[in-house]
């Protein structure tokens, strides 16, 4: 892989995107912009229950309003469930509990948004006008939504196979060696946290439409999702079994993901299924309320940690129970965000020998719970620095001494941890070293002092995480419970005038890959940037795909296209040594000149371009004609990006109001391609991170399970003056087991940042006797934690 | 059903609608200006943002009807040709944008703030973008994309 190439388009440049002159003049391409001949609209009549047994639909005086295609219920609905594509079994061997997932209801809804009849009309206000007139009569039930008491006795049931409403209850790690650990503590430490519910809240709301031809037979679904080939499996094999060649899914522009545009959703499978039912094509789009009650949301752990050290400050084990909301059905990947994607990572870049961790899932009558940017590794982050950070306070070592005290040196990897990872490459005092420098940790003092002669309280928060990404190995995720390989697909198709079209599995939704990919491929091969297009999200254009999620698509996808472009090259150099007269072994390539070892003589990829397609001088018996190559890489590893993330605060102790005076991220992401695109994942991360800490939560009411922050009325997005701009930088080691050296960059923002915030909360609220608070850290939460705190210290 | 006749992007439209009708599916459906996008539905959000008689509007909260002989300009009113605006340009220099949903909003809405206005401080730049949000970017890039688009507008390449 060549270094940087020194030009303004090559690895390690940061060339403009290729994507942002449509996006910016109003030319990009989302789901709701498409508009088939003969469209119809669909309207979704969702449930306002919690929980409830659906006793009658009435549809005849809905069916007779004007406009209405067609109305279907449950009764109606006759292909399968959503099914979930990753199997958990419980620590008595015994799988997990899997409900069915039927599109429309059949004879009860489980949490409130459940989804009861579809209304299809000539316009959306036709339809919403007909699901007004739709009478259903409900007998309402008691419903659950808390995630700690959803397993207790007396709450709701929300499956009659769940009981106790536990899906899985799983464990990893070594039980009797904590317990020995423990046993022999010189200090333990306890906490325990709440990891809120979250809204993923891309700003495109989901969109689908399903289009099916009766000429041919075939289906066309346009629909928001980062992973096309992956809707096309789950919706073609499992719920509507429509063989793949007759079904097409195409992802266009789409306005952000984070996780949420992962899944398979009814809404997808009900238009694709309806198109055929009403023989014209039925587009569904969401709105935002609608999201708030269908998007499947994010985290809700409720967990219990406990560490011990040694009379040294060594971390000698670490003991965690969680449980995690599923919410009232089992999304996509919903079973192995708190598992694999989460309890792995307890090691975090820290020497603790033993682990044992606990996690129980439960069902709610809530929104399906599902991967949001991180998935499981914000979870466990912010649990470990949380953890550490109290560690450090009660033992009186200082908290970044602790953290170096108990680091994986860089001389130890690769490193085993002892919950099935192996971490290849990290230097965790570099990053640290570097943020501290950074952040200004060693004057902070100062500034607090300055502060509070203002009367604020300021504070500074450290976090130290590392996080597993570029999912995954086919053959170590399916022993896990996954229902699918997770290799990548890359194909390269060099024109016969020496352009480039890439096609990738993965998907672009935000990432820029456009243009990243394009740097990758114009680097190797050595044409010009504005030679190589990349294409994505159409089934029926690329090969297969698994998407984009999981930080993976540089990692995983970007070495497919290597492994093709390595295809290309070595085919190429046969086609050169053949129009040289040499011997293949003596060609070299660089810069885009095929040259013949120790001579003058030397031809262009263009022209080995244009010989492959116009053969007259050819080895053609040796070689076809053409000059395209397909890969599928499936990655040796997970990737392990790592790094510090620094926060300073300023907290009004009469309003408490918190505000976000610095924030430091040093990332170690391995080879970076677009350092400005990088810059800006990292961005958009934190800032997640920030609104996770400081601003949003999805509140259900406890008795109704109505959810109270439904709107951007209620549910807090971070905005232009909630956030200060961050200061970002990169200190890579390279991923040892990917031909780029690259580890992903998407989630780490998210991961590294909502401990940072909180320690910082709790560093400036200690002088006020805080010593703990939950997220989002709101006004209204610090202010009456500095009350509490003042009348416990006056009852002293 | 109502006509409403109003100029779009210095294009002279008339049509009849639904009383209803909001501004931004009048643009978006009967239009086909689908640059404008709509990304909530309590008017919080800014992605529907565009220009009525010159100022930051947001389309989703106002009626077509409302709006008869109004001019209005979109996302696809602002470059001249393939010559981007300059507070285009600051976005795509600046990496302002990253899904470009909240894009066509965001900077109708820039456009509106920074007009008329010199040396906008990075606080006065976030407080004025408050009404739009974005989950891509983290606002960084796009506080100095707008920072950028107000100087170049101000060194008289703007419109």
């Amino acid at each position: 892989m060549a270094a940087d190439s020194g030009t303004a388009t090559g690895i390690g440049a940061s060339p403009k995107r290729k994507e942002d002159f449509r996006f910016l003049t109003g030319r990009g391409t989302y789901t709701d912009d498409i508009n088939r001949p003969g469209q119809t609209y669909a309207y979704i009549l969702r449930s306002p229950h919690a929980h409830a047994e659906i006793v009658k639909i009435d549809t005849a005086k809905a069916k007779g309003m004007p406009g209405v295609a067609a109305i279907f219920t449950g009764a109606d609905y006759d292909k399968g469930g959503v099914p979930c594509g990753w199997q958990i079994h419980s620590k008595d061997g015994s799988p997990m509990i899997e409900p069915p997932h039927f599109p429309l209801c059949k004879d009860r809804v489980r949490h409130v948004g459940d989804q009861v009849a579809l209304v299809i009309a000539n316009s959306i206000a036709e339809a919403r006008d007909a699901a007004e007139e739709i009478d259903v009569t409900y007998k309402e039930l008691p419903a659950i939504v808390s995630t700690g008491a959803a397993d207790k006795a007396g709450a709701a049931q929300v499956w009659p196979d769940a009981k106790n409403n536990t899906c899985f209850d799983w464990h990893i790690g070594d039980k009797a060696a904590v317990d020995a650990a423990f046993a022999k503590a010189h200090h333990v430490t306890k906490l325990d946290l709440i990891n809120q519910r979250l809204a993923p809240n891309a700003m495109e709301p989901r969109a689908a439409v399903g289009d099916y031809d009766r000429a041919t037979g075939e289906y066309t679904l346009y629909t928001t999702s980062q992973n096309p080939h992956v809707i096309r499996l789950l919706m073609g094999a499992f719920v509507l079994q429509i063989p793949e060649h007759k079904l097409r899914v195409v992802a266009p522009d789409v306005g952000g993901g984070f996780g949420s545009k992962i899944f398979h959703y009814s809404e997808e499978a009900l238009v694709t299924w309806a198109s055929e039912k009403v023989r014209r094509p039925v587009k569904w789009t969401s709105d935002r309320s609608e999201a708030f009650l269908s998007d499947a949301q994010g985290r809700d752990h409720v967990s219990h940690a406990e560490l011990a050290l040694d009379k040294d400050g060594k971390f000698i084990a670490l003991r965690v129970n969680t449980i995690a909301n599923m919410g009232a059905y089992l999304s996509t990947f919903a079973p192995c965000v708190p598992t694999y994607l989460s309890a792995t990572l307890l090691a975090g870049v820290y020497t603790t020998p033993v682990i044992y961790a606990e996690v129980k899932a439960v069902f709610t009558n809530t929104v399906a719970v599902d991967a949001y940017r991180g998935a499981g590794r914000p979870e466990t982050t912010y649990l470990l620095e949380r953890l550490v950070e109290k560690a450090a306070r009660e033992t009186g070592i200082d908290r970044v001494e602790l953290r170096r005290r108990n680091f994986i040196p860089k001389t130890a990897f690769p490193y085993q941890t002892p919950v099935a990872l192996q971490y290849d490459s990290g230097d965790y005092e570099a990053t640290l070293d570097l943020a501290l420098k950074m952040g200004g940790w060693a004057d902070f003092e100062n500034r607090r002092a300055e502060a509070q002669k203002r009367g604020k309280l300021r504070g500074i928060g450290i976090s130290t995480y590392i996080e597993a990404c570029g999912i995954a190995p086919s053959a170590v995720v399916g022993s896990l419970g996954a229902r699918a390989g997770l290799y990548e697909c890359g194909q390269v198709r060099v024109h016969p005038t020496g352009s480039v079209t890439v096609f990738t599995g993965t998907h672009s939704h935000g990432q820029g890959h456009e243009t990243t990919f394009a740097q990758l491929v114009s680097d190797t091969l050595g044409v010009p940037f504005e030679s190589v297009e990349v294409s994505h999200g159409d089934t029926n254009k690329i090969p297969f795909g698994m998407g984009t999620y999981g930080s993976r698509s540089l990692a995983v996808g970007g070495s497919a296209i290597v492994k093709a472009m390595d295809k290309i090259i070595a085919k190429a150099k046969r086609i050169a040594a053949h129009l040289m007269e040499a011997s293949v072994a003596d060609i070299d390539f660089k810069n885009g000149e095929f040259t013949v070892k120790g001579t003058d003589k030397k031809v262009s990829f263009g022209q080995v371009a244009l010989t492959a397609y116009v053969p007259h001088n050819y080895p053609i018996t040796e070689l076809e004609p053409g000059l395209e190559e397909t890969a599928f890489y499936d990655p040796l590893n997970f990737t392990y990006p790592g790094g510090t993330h620094i926060c300073e605060v300023e907290i009004d102790p009469e309003t408490g109001v918190t505000q976000v005076v610095n924030f430091t991220a040093v990332d170690d992401i391995g080879r970076v391609i677009n350092p400005m695109i990088v810059e800006g994942q990292v961005h958009g991360g934190v800032v997640q991170g920030i609104g996770q800490a400081l601003l949003e939560n999805c509140a259900y009411d406890q008795e109704t399970g109505q959810l109270l922050t439904g709107s951007y009325m209620d549910y807090t997005m971070p905005r232009a003056d909630d956030v200060p701009s961050i200061k970002v930088a990169t200190h890579s080691t390279m991923c040892t087991h990917n031909p780029l050296g690259s580890k992903g960059v998407g989630e780490v923002g998210a991961i590294g940042s909502p401990p940072a915030v909180i320690n910082a909360v709790l560093d400036a609220l200690r002088p006020v006797g805080v010593t703990d608070i939950s997220m989002p850290a709101t006004p209204h939460k610090v202010w009456q934690a500095i009350q509490s705190a003042g009348k416990a210290k006056a009852a002293e | 059903m109502p006509t409403v006749k109003m100029t779009v992007n210095g294009k002279a439209v008339s049509a009849d609608v639904e009383a209803r009708t909001l501004l931004v599916h009048f643009l978006r459906d009967t239009l086909e200006l689908t640059g404008t996008h709509v990304g909530c539905d309590t008017a919080q959000c800014g992605a529907c943002t565009v220009h009525v008689n010159g100022k930051a509007v947001k389309s989703c909260n106002a009626l077509a009807v409302q709006l008869d002989g109004a001019q209005v300009t979109t996302i696809e009113g602002l470059a001249n040709g393939d010559t981007l605006h300059p507070m285009q340009e600051a976005f795509r220099d600046n990496h302002g944008l990253q899904c470009g949903f909240c894009t066509p909003g965001m900077v109708m809405s820039a456009i509106d703030l920074v007009q008329g206005k010199s040396n906008l401080s990075e606080s006065e730049i976030r407080a004025g973008l408050e009404g739009n949000i974005c989950r891509c970017t983290g606002y960084h890039n796009i506080v100095k994309a707008v920072k950028a688009g107000a100087d170049a507008m101000q060194a008289g390449k703007g419109r």
